[in-house]
């Protein structure tokens, strides 16, 4: 497998760390309640499709990206920057 | 028997070779199987589960029967393809499988007990008792059915891995890959065509066929002669690609040095990783047998095999042949026989109502079975007339042909069925970016190869946004296929289908009537198409029968899934450079060469080397040598290379806002010049790491974690940086191996260190928790007063390069105030007697309340893991938490790992209040001392509690006491 990372360019697999779904970015608020935060610290969707997770490049850029990935085919849809879509600009 | 004629052999260059024991000769140009051959060996192997004596099949790496060892002792290599391994001067070969001789193999009594040995015999019969399978049975039947071994000691030959790139990556170097590559690096694009061959031309090389006006043969090598000549393409012989994968990666073995006598520093075999943002698979096709009676003796060939040997090698497989199939392939075998001077008994022909030019005896039937006792003497032939026995050394067969699609469905593809050829067809886009030509697609004639070689690689170059131009294609062959399937001549007998796991056309039948109708149930109960050769030539012909027996269609039946690797691929090439040191590299920190100098033993932590303790003469254990080095911090002054701990260097104005938020406590409050303690959470509330962090400037920070830690914490603090504040304005960067830092500890270290500063330092400049910069000899220097053993004390951190000098002249210094160098044993034993955790005590399961730190959780801001950190349970008073322990009993001694568990409760886990995490035998108070998690801990110091160790059959009772054994109010660190 290989990822375009929007740093360093298409690179193989073995340069990332994979973290998890992309739904660690979504940090709740402190009150948000104990359902959010449950949600938040362990509750995961296993789809058989599209998913979003997160690849850190640490043998690279060091940037944390989100990859829209087909867990069916192992298509990349996209990549982004994990700040960017942080910060709503990707 | 070696015949004239002007094949790819140097019959200049003559090899002598050995094949279990004897000597023979062969030519430059030639592999095992071709020499064997030519020297009249027929017999070559013996069968995996009968035993049955085998002969050469195929010229290709298809071939299931002529496996060899090569090599002696610890470089012995097993299953080699006698059909793909090029002969060199001085090779010694070994047959397999047999005992005592493959000539006189005592286990060929198997043969005779064949009627027991059907499908699932294995599972039915060694059943019971159950204790009998693993002592007896399975080692039994692995000494009786098998194919090679390897030596079992570690080999020291080189193998090697390497990666590649390119535009397009052809599979193949027959007539399509050839014009693929061709026009494909005639448009510029970077090229690189992998053939797993050691001359390129696939087919071309075997045939006795003209392309563009001259031998096939010689185009191919014209065509060879151009790519080398031009600068964007990769010419990889011998090169097998194994397998496709994800993002246009493909997997190939080079066999780098197995065809040459004295490899010298070459890698034997080389594993590439080959990424290609598009790819052509022209790997040709693979001819399938039939099944008939005895349908396995040497001198039972395949039909393309035979010419393969007839046209290239000038080797004739026998004196007198039979040719039988199902296609126009049969006839082509006969005419160059009969060109070749090797008499043709018989012209066998399946397909109704054929007829034959050739001047050979021909019958339009059925080969219906063989006859000979080590090899083949006699062919019975099935007419409408009858059945005739012809006598023959050789018999030719070809019941059609499969194309080589492997690699198009190692992404989990199913292949179409193709009734024309009556073979399965790569479905396009199976594995995105590749596309198959030739007869890899089912394209069987030679200008049909041609032309859809330049087909594709026209498509590709489209893709690649590259002109495709326009191909000139040879003129060539386009003769019909004309196939009528065949997969086996009914009659009684066994028929084998998959010869290298020694499966019959009974044994699928026998599957289909107890169920295994699936072909994949049907594969394992089988064990059809599971040896190396991954049923190449059988599964085909395998599913068919079963089709039949189920009354299911072929392409209702279905294919087996085809996995990577397409070859057998050593451990030993795909693991190239990962052996030893390449697995786990070492990590020496800068005092290393000094540590070893005196004599220091280096434990491994993680991947660095830590002194363990600092022997000195007369002391026979390593306890005498911890215990003076703990002495040494509590009365005078030791020296420990703490460059281990990760650090990182934090800047930014936000750098406080960005540590408020990862650390439990407070740090954007922390005074410049000073250093803090820090505990950091994961966002589900347990304990990360700890360490301390010190501000040396208004926006920067360095931070210090555990060595374990080091990596994880930088990819979180990464993390939490860009994922959850980018809004925070700061940079992170590991400089852990830019600086060298020692800790200096010890009521003399103030003092050792003014004797060495160029500005001396006292209790106002640096306090308890004080930090910042120093010179010393001229040279720029950190300071930071912390201490990890509860005394007064520093660390001193400078540039790596200067670390070696500094700890010598720190060693030195100690030494001559009383002190010296101390190893992991002491520190441990220094911080085991403050009570001081390390990841033995925050393992991932406790959480700061375990410990005791709750204190340190900050209301007055949001953290990581701090709303995780409330949830009900995690601050319950019941939950395991940290005590200190000392021993009560007879049994002075503390074991880590041990439990605990009530006075007089018996010790069992329903029991089990808590356990041991750290001990040590503390020579400043004189007894073992140690840290656990006890249940309601804090609450039951002063009882006495109960400590087994099962594993090491240690047990004791213990006081529990306070963690922190020494000095607890801290007066000596701060002093």
């Amino acid at each position: 497998m290989r990822i375009d990372c929007p740093c360093c360019g298409a690179r193989d697999i073995r340069e990332f760390t994979y973290k998890g779904d992309a739904l660690a970015l979504d940090r709740p608020d402190p009150d948000a309640g104990d359902a959010a935060w449950s949600d938040y610290v362990h509750n995961r969707d296993n789809p058989a499709g599209i998913t979003r997770e997160l690849w850190y490049h640490d043998m690279g850029c060091t940037a944390w990206l989100v990859v829209t990935r087909d867990t069916r085919s192992h298509e990349i849809a996209a990549v982004d920057l994990a700040s960017a879509v942080k910060e709503g600009v990707a | 028997m070696r015949i004239d004629g002007t094949g790819l052999i140097d019959r200049a260059r003559p090899l002598r070779f050995s094949f279990d024991g004897h000597a023979f000769d062969g030519y430059h140009g030639d592999t095992l199987a071709s020499a064997l051959l030519a020297n009249d060996i027929r017999l070559v192997g013996r069968s995996f589960k009968y035993h049955r004596p085998r002969g050469i099949m195929t010229a290709g790496s298809e071939e299931p029967n002529a496996l060899v060892t090569v090599g002696q002792g610890a470089a012995q290599d097993p299953n080699l393809r006698a059909t793909t391994l090029e002969l060199h001067d001085g090779l010694e070969a070994r047959s397999q499988n047999r005992w005592p001789s493959l000539d006189w193999d005592l286990l060929a009594l198997n043969d005779l007990a064949a009627p027991f040995f059907g499908a699932g015999f294995y599972y039915k019969t060694f059943m019971w008792p159950r204790a009998f399978w693993e002592k007896l049975y399975e080692p039994m039947i692995r000494r009786a059915a098998g194919l090679g071994a390897l030596s079992g000691q570690a080999n020291a030959d080189r193998h090697e891995k390497a990666f590649a790139h390119c535009d397009l990556l052809v599979i193949g170097a027959g007539p399509a890959g050839l014009m693929a590559a061709l026009t494909a690096a005639r448009a510029g694009a970077d090229v690189i065509l992998a053939d797993e061959d050691s001359v390129m031309g696939g087919r071309l090389n075997a045939e006795n066929e003209e392309v563009g006006g001259q031998a096939g043969r010689d185009w191919a090598a014209d065509v060879v002669a151009k790519l080398r000549a031009m600068d964007n393409v990769r010419l990889m012989r011998r090169t097998t690609v194994s397998g496709a994968y994800d993002g246009g990666t493909y997997g190939a073995v080079e066999r780098v040095a197995l065809h040459v006598s004295h490899p010298g520093p070459a890698p034997r075999e080389c594993f590439w990783r080959i990424t290609a943002r598009r790819a052509i698979l022209a790997a040709g096709a693979l001819e399938r047998p039939v099944a008939f009676r005895d349908n396995d003796r040497p001198g039972i060939m395949m039909a393309g095999a035979v010419r393969a040997y007839l046209n290239r090698w000038n080797v004739a497989p026998g004196r007198s042949a039979v040719v039988f199939g199902n296609n126009d392939g049969a006839h082509r075998t006969a005419a160059d026989l009969l060109a070749a001077g090797v008499n043709v008994a018989a012209l066998v022909d399946a397909r109704l109502g054929a007829t034959t030019t050739l001047d050979v005896p021909f019958y339009a039937g059925h080969v219906c079975g063989s006859e000979g006792r080590k090899g083949l003497e006699a062919v019975s032939i099935a007419t409408l007339s009858g059945i005739e026995k012809v006598r023959a050394d050789c018999l030719a067969v070809s019941g059609g042909w499969n194309p080589t699609l492997h690699i198009a469905c190692h992404m989990g593809g199913r292949p179409d069925w193709s009734p024309d050829i009556a073979g399965f067809v790569p479905r396009p886009g199976m594995v995105p970016g590749l596309a198959a030509a030739g007869s890899a697609n089912g394209a069987f004639s030679t200008a049909r190869c041609l032309a859809q070689g330049a087909e594709a690689a026209q498509a590709a170059l489209t893709d690649l946004g590259l002109k495709p131009g326009t191909p000139d294609i040879p003129r060539a062959e386009d003769g019909a296929y004309d196939i009528t399937p065949l997969w086996s001549v009914p009659g009684k007998g066994r028929a084998w289908l998959d010869f290298q796991n020694d499966v019959t056309v009974k044994d699928v039948n026998l599957a289909a009537r107890e169920a295994y109708r699936s072909v994949e149930h049907m594969k394992r109960y089988t064990t059809q198409g599971m040896a190396p050769d991954q049923g190449k030539n059988s599964n085909v012909n395998a599913l068919a029968v079963l089709a039949d027996a189920t009354g299911r269609t072929i392409p209702e039946t279905g294919t087996t899934t085809y996995r990577p690797p397409f070859v057998p691929v050593s451990i030993a090439a795909m693991g190239a450079g990962a052996q030893g040191k390449g697995f786990a590299p070492e990590r020496f920190t800068t005092s290393h060469k000094a540590s070893v100098a005196a004599g220091a033993p280096m434990i491994e932590a993680g991947l660095w080397y830590r002194p363990s303790y600092f022997p000195a003469p007369g002391e026979t254990t390593w306890r005498q040598s911890c215990d003076r080095e703990v002495g040494f911090v509590r009365g005078a002054v030791g020296i420990c290379d703490v460059s281990t701990l990760g650090k990182i260097d934090i800047q930014g104005p936000d750098a406080g806002a960005f540590l408020d938020f990862v650390y439990t406590g407070m740090f954007s409050t922390l005074k410049v010049g000073r250093t803090r303690y820090g505990l950091m959470l994961r966002e589900d509330g347990h304990v990360m790491d700890d360490g301390t962090t010190a501000r040396l400037g208004d926006n920067h920070y360095l931070m210090t974690t555990t060595t374990a830690a080091a990596g994880p914490v930088m990819q979180h603090l990464e993390f939490v940086r860009q994922g959850l504040r980018p809004d925070l304005d700061l940079r992170l960067m590991p400089v852990t191996e830019q600086w060298a830092q020692f800790a200096v500890a010890g009521p003399k270290s103030r003092e050792l260190l003014n004797g060495l500063l160029d500005t001396p330092i006292d209790s106002e400049s640096f306090p308890f928790m004080g930090c910042g910069a120093v010179t010393l000899g001229g040279i720029d220097a950190r300071l930071f007063r912390i201490s990890f053993s509860g005394e007064h004390a520093y660390e001193i951190a400078v540039p790596a390069r200067h670390g070696d000098s500094l700890f010598r002249l720190l060693k030195r210094q100690a030494e001559a105030l009383g002190g010296g160098a101390y190893g992991m044993e002491a520190l441990n034993v220094l911080r085991i007697e403050k009570g001081f955790i390390t990841h033995a005590e925050i393992h991932g399961r406790t959480t700061a309340f375990d410990i005791g730190m709750q204190g340190m959780m900050s209301g007055k801001k949001d953290f990581i893991g701090k709303r995780a950190s409330q949830r009900p349970g995690l601050m319950e008073e019941s939950r395991e938490r940290l005590v200190g322990l000392k021993p009560t009993g007879d049994v002075k001694q503390l074991t880590a790992g041990a439990h605990l568990f009530d006075a007089g409760a018996e010790a069992t886990r329903e029991n089990d209040q808590g356990y041991v995490t750290s001990v040590g035998f503390s020579p400043t108070l004189g007894h073992f001392i140690g840290l656990g998690f006890l249940k309601r801990g804090p609450e039951r110091i002063g009882e006495t509690i109960r400590m087994v160790d099962h594993l090491r059959g240690v047990e004791t009772t213990c006081e529990v006491c306070n963690p922190v054994f020494f000095d607890p109010e801290g007066g000596r660190a701060r002093g």
